[in-house]
C-alpha cells in the first residue's frame, strides 16, 4: 500500500515537474508551507542578526511559517543570473538589469498578487514596474530600490555639481586642475544607459525618450560621448572597496556610486557627498523572484508576503542605504533611528530611471540595440577603442 | 576457478582468498592495469578531457544578437568574432602580459635560485625556503588587495619614491604608452609589478630543483679547463638548468594568461582573456563565445608546451 501511495505521489509530482512552468497560470491558493527556503540574495539584503543583532528579518519569519531560509549571496548581477540556472533555489532578489533576462530567459515563473495581501500596501510608484511585469504579468514583489548618485570629494567640489558633465565633459576642479584623470565610470555596459540620460537633456534632438531603448543613430552619439569620457577616466570602477581606496589614496574627484559606498566613506569622515544631480539619475529597483521551479513555492509565498512589512522594510533600507517599495516604512523607525528615506532619496524616484535590459525590440521607437552588443562595445570603449 | 589451471599438488595447502585474488592478478596483467587505473583514468575521461570536448563543441554553437538565445546550429562566428579589433586586442593584452611577467620572474627567480641552491647553507637555506614559500600560503585576495594601497598615489612606494627625489621618473614613466597609466595602481606598470609578485614562487622553485641537479663537479671541470665564471654559466649552468626555467615559465605564463581578478583590480581599464569569459558567460549569456574565448589560451598553451617540449623541460620531470 505504501509503495502504490509513493508511485502515485511520483507520479503527480513527475508530471508537474515535466510540465513547463511558464504556460502554467500561477496558483490561487497555497498549500502547507515546505519547511524549506533557497533564496539568492545580494549581501546584506537578508540579514538573520549574525552580522547586527539589531537588524535580523529572517529568525521571525521562520518561527511564524516554518520555513528554514537559507541564503546564498551574489555579488553580480550575472552571479545571479547564473545561479539560477540551478533548479535547487526558490527565489532570487533581482536587480533591474537581471529581471528581464530572467524573465525572457523562461528561469524564473508569474506569481498571483492575490496571494500576497500585503500587495496593496506597494508604494503606488514602483506598481507594476517594467523591470517585472511584463505584458501584464507579475514576475515577482519588489523589493527595495536606490540610485546610482553622484559622488564627489567635497574638497574638490566646494558647491556641488549640478550636473553629470562632472563626469562626463573635461573640466577643471576646485584646486584649479583639470577634471583629467580624476573622474571614474562603472565598468558594466549598462552604465552606457548613464551617457544616454545626460545626453537627453544635453542634446534633446536625438530624442532620446528612454535611456535602456536607444536606436542606431542616438546609440552612436552615446558612444561617442563615452569614448570622450575614457580620456578623462582615472579608471573603470568594479569594485566598491577599491573605489573607496581610490577617492581616498588616488585623488579621484567625481563618480557614480551607491549609497552604501558614499555612507561608507562619510562614517569614516572623508569628505564626500553625493546628489542626484538636475538631469536625474540611473539606479536600481529590486524584485524578489520566484524560480520557475521553485521547489518550495509556499514558503517563497509566505516570504514574498513578509518582505513587504514595514518594521523588514525600514530596516533594511537604512542597512542596506536603499529605499523601501512601501512607502509606511518610512515612518517605521529603524534600528538605528536615521532618516533613511531622506538620505536615500525617497522623494527622488520619478528623477530615476531603473536599470533594465535593453532589448532589441523596445516599447518608445521598436527596433533597438540589445544588450549584447552594449556589451561588446563598452568592451571596446574601456579597452580604448 | 577454470581461469586458475595450475596443476596444484594436492599435498599443498589450500589457497587463501588474498593469495588467489593475487594470483589472478599476476596473470592478468590488463586486468591489474585497469584496476589500478580505470578510476582515475575515467575520472579524466570525464572531468578533464569531457569537460574540454563540451566546452569546444560549444563554442560553435549560434548566439543570436536579438533574441539573446543560444541555439545549436554550428557557425564559426564565434572565431570570426575573436579577430574583431576589440576583441582581438583582449588577445594581445593578456598574452603580452603573460609573456611580460614570465621574462622578469625568469630573471629574477635564476640569480635568487642559484644562491639558494650553491651559497645558501644550514639556516640561511631553510630561511630561502620559508621566505620564497611562505607569501604561496597567504590568501591571494588579501595579497592583490594590499596591494592596491601599496600602489595608491598616498601609498608607501609613491611615499619612497618621492623621498629618495625619484618622484619626476615615476611621473615620466606614467606617461609612456604601453607602460603608464594615471598611476601606479591604474597603470600596466603595476599590474605587472604585482602578476610578478604573485607567481615568482612558481619559478623560483623549479629552477632551483633544476639547479640542484646540475653536478658541482662539472662546474669544476670546466673552471679546470680553463673556461671563465661566464663561460661556465653560458655553457654549463644555463643548458642544464634551463629546463628549470621552462617548466617554471609554464606556470607563470599559463596562471597569468587565466588570471581574472588583478586586472579586475590593478591596472588600466580593458578585459584580460579571463574577465572577458566572465562578462560574456555571466553578464550576457552568450556561451559561445565564451567558450571561443576559452580556446584561446588552451591553444596558446599548446603550441607553447610543444615548444617546451622540443627545449627539454620534461626531461627532468
Amino acid at each position: 500500500m505504501k509503495h502504490r501511495l509513493h508511485v502515485l505521489a511520483c507520479a503527480a509530482a513527475c508530471s508537474s515537474m515535466v510540465a513547463t512552468p511558464l504556460l502554467a497560470a500561477p496558483p490561487t491558493a497555497l498549500g502547507k508551507p515546505e519547511g524549506k527556503l533557497n533564496i539568492i540574495a545580494w549581501p546584506g539584503y537578508i540579514e538573520r542578526g549574525e552580522t547586527d543583532k539589531n537588524y535580523d528579518w529572517v529568525t521571525q519569519f521562520e518561527k511564524n511559517t516554518g520555513c528554514q531560509v537559507s541564503v546564498k549571496t551574489a555579488a553580480t548581477s550575472d552571479e545571479m543570473v547564473s545561479l539560477m540556472n540551478s533548479p535547487n533555489y526558490d527565489l532570487v532578489t533581482a536587480s533591474g538589469d537581471a529581471s528581464l533576462r530572467l524573465i525572457y530567459g523562461k528561469k524564473v515563473q508569474e506569481i498571483n498578487p492575490a496571494l500576497i495581501p500585503s500587495w496593496n500596501t506597494l508604494d503606488p510608484r514602483v506598481k507594476n514596474g517594467s523591470w517585472y511585469t511584463v505584458a501584464g504579468k507579475v514576475y515577482g514583489t519588489p523589493y527595495q530600490w536606490g540610485a546610482n548618485f553622484l559622488m564627489y570629494n567635497t574638497k574638490l567640489y566646494p558647491s556641488a555639481p549640478t550636473s553629470w558633465a562632472a563626469v562626463f565633459e573635461p573640466g577643471k576642479l576646485a584646486n584649479g586642475q583639470p577634471n583629467k584623470g580624476k573622474v571614474q565610470a562603472y565598468d558594466g555596459a549598462i552604465y552606457i544607459a548613464d551617457a544616454a540620460l545626460y545626453l537627453m537633456s544635453k542634446n534633446p534632438k536625438l530624442g532620446i525618450k528612454d535611456p535602456y531603448e536607444l536606436n542606431e543613430a542616438q546609440y552612436a552619439e552615446v558612444l561617442k560621448l563615452l569614448r570622450q569620457q575614457k580620456q578623462l577616466t582615472h579608471r573603470y570602477w568594479h569594485d566598491v572597496t577599491v573605489q573607496m581606496n581610490d577617492f581616498k589614496k588616488e585623488g579621484v574627484a567625481a563618480s557614480s556610486a551607491w549609497g552604501y559606498t558614499i555612507n561608507t566613506l562619510q562614517a569614516e569622515k572623508f569628505p564626500v557627498e553625493g546628489v542626484i544631480p538636475k538631469e536625474g539619475a540611473t539606479g536600481w529597483a529590486d524584485t524578489t523572484m520566484l524560480h520557475a521551479k521553485a521547489q518550495h513555492p509556499v514558503c517563497a509565498y509566505k516570504w514574498m508576503e513578509w518582505s513587504l512589512n514595514k518594521n523588514l522594510q525600514s530596516g533594511l533600507a537604512e542597512w542596506f542605504g536603499s529605499n523601501p517599495v512601501v512607502a509606511e516604512a518610512c515612518k517605521t523607525k529603524a534600528p538605528g533611528g536615521s532618516d533613511f528615506c531622506k538620505s536615500n532619496g525617497f522623494d527622488r524616484f520619478a528623477q530615476i530611471r531603473f536599470w533594465k535590459t535593453p532589448v532589441a525590440k523596445c516599447a518608445s521607437q521598436g527596433n533597438c540595440v540589445p544588450y549584447s552588443r552594449w556589451t561588446s562595445d563598452y568592451i571596446a570603449i574601456m579597452g580604448g577603442r | 576457478m577454470m581461469s586458475i589451471a595450475l596443476p596444484i599438488p594436492p599435498a599443498a595447502p589450500a589457497l587463501g582468498l588474498w593469495q588467489r585474488l593475487g594470483v589472478t592478478l599476476y596473470r592478468h596483467p590488463g586486468l591489474q592495469l585497469g584496476l589500478l587505473l580505470g578510476l582515475p583514468l575515467l575520472w579524466f575521461l570525464v572531468v578533464y578531457i569531457g569537460s574540454l570536448a563540451t566546452l569546444l563543441v560549444q563554442s560553435f554553437f549560434t548566439f543570436d544578437d536579438f533574441t539573446m538565445e543560444v541555439s545549436r546550429e554550428l557557425t564559426l562566428a564565434n572565431y570570426q568574432q575573436l579577430l574583431q579589433p576589440a576583441n582581438f586586442d583582449v588577445v594581445l593584452r593578456t598574452l603580452s602580459m603573460a609573456s611580460a611577467v614570465t621574462l622578469a620572474s625568469a630573471v629574477l627567480a635564476f640569480p635568487l635560485a642559484y644562491y639558494m641552491v650553491r651559497y645558501a647553507r644550514g639556516w640561511k637555506k631553510g630561511f630561502f625556503y620559508v621566505a620564497v614559500m611562505l607569501p604561496m600560503w597567504a590568501s591571494y585576495i588579501v595579497k592583490v588587495y594590499a596591494w592596491t594601497v601599496l600602489l595608491a598615489k598616498d601609498g608607501i612606494v609613491y611615499w619612497a619614491y618621492q623621498h629618495l627625489g625619484l618622484g619626476g621618473v615615476v611621473d615620466w614613466l606614467m606617461t609612456i604608452p604601453l607602460l603608464g597609466g594615471n598611476s601606479l595602481t591604474t597603470s600596466h606598470l603595476g599590474r605587472f609589478a604585482v602578476f610578478t609578485y604573485i607567481w615568482l614562487p612558481f619559478m623560483i622553485l623549479p629552477i632551483q630543483a633544476a639547479l640542484e641537479r646540475v653536478p658541482l663537479g662539472l662546474m669544476q671541470a670546466s673552471s679546470d679547463l680553463g673556461a671563465s665564471g661566464a663561460q661556465t654559466f653560458r655553457h654549463v649552468i644555463l643548458p642544464l638548468a634551463f629546463p628549470g626555467v621552462v617548466a617554471g615559465s609554464i606556470f607563470t605564463f599559463s596562471l597569468t594568461l587565466g588570471d581574472y581578478i588583478i586586472p579586475q583590480i590593478i591596472g588600466p581599464s580593458g578585459l584580460f582573456i579571463g574577465s572577458m569569459v566572465y562578462t560574456m558567460q555571466g553578464s550576457i549569456g552568450n556561451m559561445p563565445l565564451a567558450a571561443a574565448f576559452t580556446v584561446v589560451p588552451v591553444v596558446i598553451i599548446a603550441l607553447y608546451l610543444t615548444g617546451a617540449r622540443k627545449l627539454g623541460a620534461f626531461d627532468a620531470l
